[in-house]
Order: structure tokens, then C-alpha cells, then sequence
């Protein structure tokens, strides 16, 4: 700015815009340390992590700490597997994240088209009710929702366990997929419909190809929030059908708490999380700002 | 959500979308029969009941049920159908209220959630807005560290703070014994309530800095860069700029960051539950393990549901300055 203020002066204006900009660049530079600081920070459990799956046993409980797996060795892995079933919690997490999944995209992508696409009374309270249901907080719910699925048998089974994880992902959902939709301009699919598709065939055609990246993106994070559950699974399941959550959980051994394969097991359960969630976390961003901004 | 259901018996007639203004509307109304209108009015409601109905089932009945059994003398006889559960009126209320360790609990609660929530969003306001300051390979690199600790699942995350904490094999008390003078070698953090709980706020701040970050890092992409230049321009510092132009731009997100914060902070269960072995001692309790402890330790499930209760109430004052701001963005539609 400065630069551009003095102008006429040619002489000076050149040496104030270079002080300015080497001011710039070093106060750039001090940024960027703070900034490497806090990387450093944020990313240091998880480096710990990984760094203590990977070294000997021998290593992880030295006083002095090792800060690189060297050498590289998979005998914690190995440990984590042998030690209790690891392969079955992973299945039983699966299938209730998957069909959580599946229900809640179903039914959340109607509803979200309900309250973004038509108008109707009582559509301002339905957006009330949805975004209040959020925020109950789940804790506060478990005597009565576990006395619920004990009326209704659903007790150590995973279709109960299911039911309870749609309270959290179903509101997520609809408002989700309301701000993407939100986001696709109406007069597409106008244009279709005058052009002779019926409004489900303007949906079909038109507006779900658009929003297709939008649901795959709000699936996955519903996804990795039902994985990732601790509470319910805890209580709801019996120990012999536990979810992988409850399983690292309540992880120990012979030993008693034996960390190095405790970090394999974090690693192991922990990696694809943050894969998965690497792929989709702009987009997702991207949908939920866009829904609280654009109302 | 009651209210949400009340409202579907009734349907009035349909009114048409609130938008294009101008062209549309006049026409399509003119033209469509009452039969069409009336189906049209039903569309959206049958595309919402199922959902509707899910959370009827799994949210609104258990929330009504929370209520009643607060009322009740409900222990293991009345679970398992032996015996059928009496209404106490108010006895479970006066026995928590009077219970000093129950005032406890609600005072600690209260500190852990506020230092928690103040943590997160001072420490996710300065990070969002250094995110604007570094160059992009930085940028990048934070980033990912953010996402990383995001999706970190909760059970994961309280083993890797366990073990970094652990009193014999800790990375944090090899680091911080380098510090000349001081000597944590067998530390045990867990030792005394406060140092642990600071331990486990620590673990809940670092998981819930990302989302703040992220939602705050956006809403700064969208203040005017001429706005903050103006003002600079005018004279402000970097202080000024940020307090009269930056903020008020972005208020609202904060109010919305800040309140869910409260929310989940004041819900924190499985740090404090996985960190004490899930037998978190009198001095670790939070409303959310001492509810818990009391339905699922000792079977009185009536006790536990008033305690419940009595949190969400707590939360009640929070969540009114929450929804004015929901209310407003459904205004705006």
C-alpha cells in the first residue's frame, strides 16, 4: 500500500516497497514457525502412535523414548491379533456402521428433500426440531434407550445397536444433504420438468447426479461416527459380540496393559479412520458451511 | 421435536415455494385442481415420516420415558419385570439434591466444561487465524494434523493420551524431566482428581480443536479482505481489525461452535470412563459417569435418570441462545 500511496516520488517508493515486503516475508517466516509448532503439537499423539506400533516391545518401554521405529518390527501386530479376536468386532462394526449407514442415507436424503425442496407449513419447525434433536446429548439418553431395546428384545443384538446409532447419524444427515441440496440451483430441474420429466424423473435425472458426491461425502462421515461409537456399543453388546470400539477399549492382556500392542490396535483401528475421512473432510467442510451460511 | 408432530395431522392448504418470485406461481396455482393441491401438501410429509418416526421411537420416547422415571422406584426387580415400578414423586430429586456428593459433581462438571469449551475455541480462533497467516505448505501440513485428531476415534485418541501419560514409560514425563531442575520420572497423573482430569481435558481439547478450526477457517474465507484493509487503512491494529471487522463477521459461527462445544463438553463420558479402566474414582466423576454409575453400577435406574435429567436441564440455559440462533437461520429461508 504504501508503495502505491507515494507514488510521485519514485525513488522512495521503491525502497519502502522493498522494507515493506521484507517485513512481510520475515513476519511470514514467524508465522510459519508458530505454525510448524502447532503441527508439531496436533500431529504428535498421532505420530507416537504409529511410531510405537512399529518398534520392538523391547523399545516402547525403554526410559529413554525411541522416536523413530527402528527397527521396523510387526511383533506388536501380531500380538494384538492373538490376543483376542480382533477379525470378528471389525465385522460386527462393519455391518452396523454399513446398514446405519444405508438407513439413515435413505431415509435422511427424503427427508432432507422435504425440507429443502417444498414449502409447506410447518417446515420451520420440522428445521427446528431436527437441528434441537442434534444436540440432545446421547449420554443423557442411555437408561431409557437401554430400556427400550430391553422391551423390545433388541438387547446384545446388532439391528438394537443400529436403531440407537440412527439418533445421532439421521439428524446429521438431513442436514447435510439439505445444505448440498440447498446448493443445486432449483431451476434445473425446472428446466427439466418443462422439458417434459415428471418431478421425480427432474430428481432422478437431474438433481442426484448432482448431489450424488455430496451423499457419498455425508455417508462416509456418518460412517466413521458410527464406527467410531464407544457408549452404546458398550452397553447394548455382550462381551462375546463386542464392536471393535469396545474391543480396544477394554484391551489388556495377561500382563496387564501391555501398550505396544495397544498401539497396534489403535493403529490398526485408527489409520483407515483418518484415510477415509482425509478423502471426503473438504467436501464435507465445503456442504456444512454451506448449509449455516446459506440458511 | 414434539412440536414437529403436532404439526402433522393437520395440513393446511399448500402455500407455493417461496421461490422465483414473479413467474410461476400465479400460473400453476390457476391451473392445478384441489386433488393435485392436496397431494402436493402431503409430498413432503411423507417424505419426512419415516424419519420422523425413527426418531419418535428412538429419541422421543426415550425422552418422555427419562421423565417418567424419574418419578419412579425403578431398580433391578422392575427391570426384569418382577415387580412393576411405583411412582415416588419427588423422593429420587430430594435424596440427589440433598447428597453433598452430587453438588460435587455438578461444580466439577461445570469447571471441566468450561475450561474446556474456553480452551478449545481461544486456541481454535488463534490457529484459524494463523492458518491465514502461514504460507500453503504449512497450511497443508496443519491441516492434516487437524484431520488426523478429527476423526481419531475417541477409544483410540484416550489410549494414545494413556500412553503418553503413563507414569513409568510417558513421553510426557521423559519431556518434561529434560527440563533442567525438574524431575517427573514415575509421575502418576492420575494420582489426584484435578492433574487428571486436566489430562483428560487436554485429550478432549485436542479432538475438538479440528472442528472448530475448520468451520471457523471457512467462515474467515468469506470476511471481505477490503473490510479489514479499510480498517487498517483507518489506523486499527491488528487487535482493532480483528474485534471490530473480523469478529462480528463471524460471530454467529462462534456462538454456534460454542454452544455445541458446551454440549459435547458437558457430555464427555467415554474419555473419563476408558481413562479410569471403567472405574472412574468419586474424585474423576462427572454428571454423565455418576448418572451412569448409579443405573448401571447399583441398577437404580430412576436415580440415574434424575440425574440425567438435571443435566440436560443445566444444559437448557445454553441451548435457548443456541436455538435463537437456529431460529434465525430459519428465518432467513
Amino acid at each position: 500500500m504504501s508503495a502505491l500511496t507515494s507514488r510521485p516520488t519514485a525513488a522512495p517508493a521503491v525502497i519502502t516497497a522493498t522494507a515493506a515486503e521484507r517485513r512481510r516475508r520475515n513476519a511470514k517466516r514467524g508465522w510459519n514457525v508458530v505454525g510448524l509448532l502447532v503441527f508439531v503439537v496436533t500431529a504428535f499423539p498421532v505420530y507416537w502412535m504409529i511410531n510405537t506400533a512399529f518398534k520392538p516391545a523391547k523399545d516402547a518401554i525403554d526410559p529413554k523414548p525411541h522416536f523413530f521405529p527402528w527397527p521396523v518390527s510387526l511383533e506388536n501386530f501380531r500380538r494384538a491379533l492373538n490376543i483376542s479376536d480382533f477379525w470378528g468386532p471389525v465385522e460386527r462394526s462393519l455391518i452396523v456402521s454399513a446398514s446405519t449407514v444405508v438407513i439413515g442415507a435413505i431415509i435422511g436424503l427424503l427427508a432432507a428433500l422435504a425440507i429443502s425442496r417444498f414449502a409447506f407449513r410447518g417446515r420451520k419447525v420440522v428445521i427446528v426440531g431436527i437441528l434441537t434433536v442434534q444436540m440432545v446429548p446421547l449420554v443423557a439418553m442411555i437408561i431409557p434407550v437401554f430400556l427400550l431395546l430391553n422391551q423390545i428384545h433388541q438387547i446384545d443384538k446388532l439391528s438394537g445397536l443400529v436403531l440407537t446409532y440412527l439418533t445421532f447419524v439421521l439428524p446429521f444427515t438431513v442436514w447435510t444433504l439439505r445444505g448440498f441440496i440447498v446448493n443445486i440451483p432449483k431451476e434445473l430441474e425446472e428446466a427439466a420438468m418443462v422439458d417434459g420429466c415428471s418431478r421425480t424423473g427432474a430428481f432422478i435425472r437431474v438433481v442426484f447426479p448432482l448431489l450424488a458426491p455430496g451423499l457419498v461425502a455425508t455417508s462416509i462421515y456418518a460412517f466413521i461416527q458410527a464406527w467410531n461409537e464407544f457408549l452404546y456399543a458398550l452397553l447394548v453388546m455382550s462381551q462375546e459380540h463386542e464392536t471393535a470400539t469396545v474391543w480396544l477399549g477394554t484391551f489388556t492382556t495377561q500382563h496387564g496393559t501391555e501398550y505396544a500392542p495397544m498401539m497396534a490396535g489403535s493403529t490398526m483401528m485408527g489409520v483407515p479412520v483418518v484415510i477415509l475421512f482425509l478423502l471426503v473432510q473438504r467436501r464435507m467442510a465445503a456442504g456444512l458451511t454451506a448449509g449455516a451460511v446459506k440458511g | 421435536m414434539s412440536a414437529a408432530e403436532t404439526t402433522t395431522t393437520k395440513v393446511p392448504p399448500p402455500r407455493r415455494h417461496s421461490s422465483p418470485p414473479g413467474r410461476g406461481p400465479g400460473r400453476a396455482r390457476v391451473r392445478r385442481g384441489n386433488r393435485v393441491r392436496l397431494g402436493r401438501a402431503l409430498t413432503p410429509w411423507l417424505l419426512l415420516a419415516p424419519c420422523l418416526l425413527v426418531l419418535v421411537l428412538v429419541l422421543g420416547y426415550p425422552l418422555i420415558k427419562l421423565g417418567t422415571l424419574s418419578f419412579q422406584d425403578y431398580k433391578k426387580p422392575q427391570l426384569w419385570g418382577f415387580k412393576p415400578a411405583t411412582w415416588v414423586g419427588f423422593d429420587n430429586y430430594q435424596a440427589i439434591l440433598k447428597d453433598q456428593e452430587f453438588w460435587d459433581v455438578v461444580v466439577r462438571t461445570i469447571l471441566f466444561a468450561a475450561s474446556a469449551v474456553i480452551l478449545t475455541m481461544v486456541l481454535g480462533m488463534l490457529i484459524a487465524l494463523l492458518l491465514q497467516r502461514v504460507s500453503g505448505w504449512v497450511r497443508t501440513l496443519i491441516n492434516i494434523a487437524l484431520v488426523a485428531s478429527w476423526a481419531m476415534p475417541v477409544v483410540v485418541a484416550v489410549t494414545v493420551f494413556k500412553w503418553m501419560f503413563d507414569s513409568d514409560y510417558g513421553v510426557v514425563n521423559w519431556t518434561l524431566s529434560q527440563i533442567p531442575g525438574v524431575d517427573y520420572s514415575g509421575h502418576n497423573w492420575f494420582a489426584s482428581g484435578p492433574e487428571g482430569l486436566s489430562v483428560i481435558m487436554l485429550q478432549v481439547v485436542w479432538g475438538a480443536i479440528p472442528f472448530v478450526v475448520i468451520t471457523l477457517s471457512a467462515g474467515l474465507t468469506q470476511v471481505p479482505k477490503e473490510l479489514e484493509e479499510a480498517a487498517r487503512l483507518d489506523g486499527a491494529d491488528a487487535f482493532g481489525v480483528f474485534r471490530y471487522v473480523t469478529f462480528p463477521i463471524i460471530k454467529p459461527l462462534v456462538v454456534m461452535m460454542t454452544t455445541l462445544s458446551i454440549i459435547w463438553d458437558m457430555g464427555v463420558f467415554a474419555q473419563v470412563w476408558l481413562m479410569r479402566g471403567g472405574h472412574p474414582e468419586p474424585e474423576f466423576q462427572l454428571l454423565t459417569t455418576y448418572s451412569y454409575d448409579k443405573a448401571f453400577g447399583v441398577n437404580d435406574y430412576a436415580t440415574g435418570s434424575a440425574i440425567a435429567l438435571l443435566t440436560v436441564l443445566l444444559l437448557l440455559g445454553v441451548v435457548a441462545v443456541y436455538m435463537r440462533q437456529m431460529l434465525k437461520i430459519g428465518e432467513v429461508e
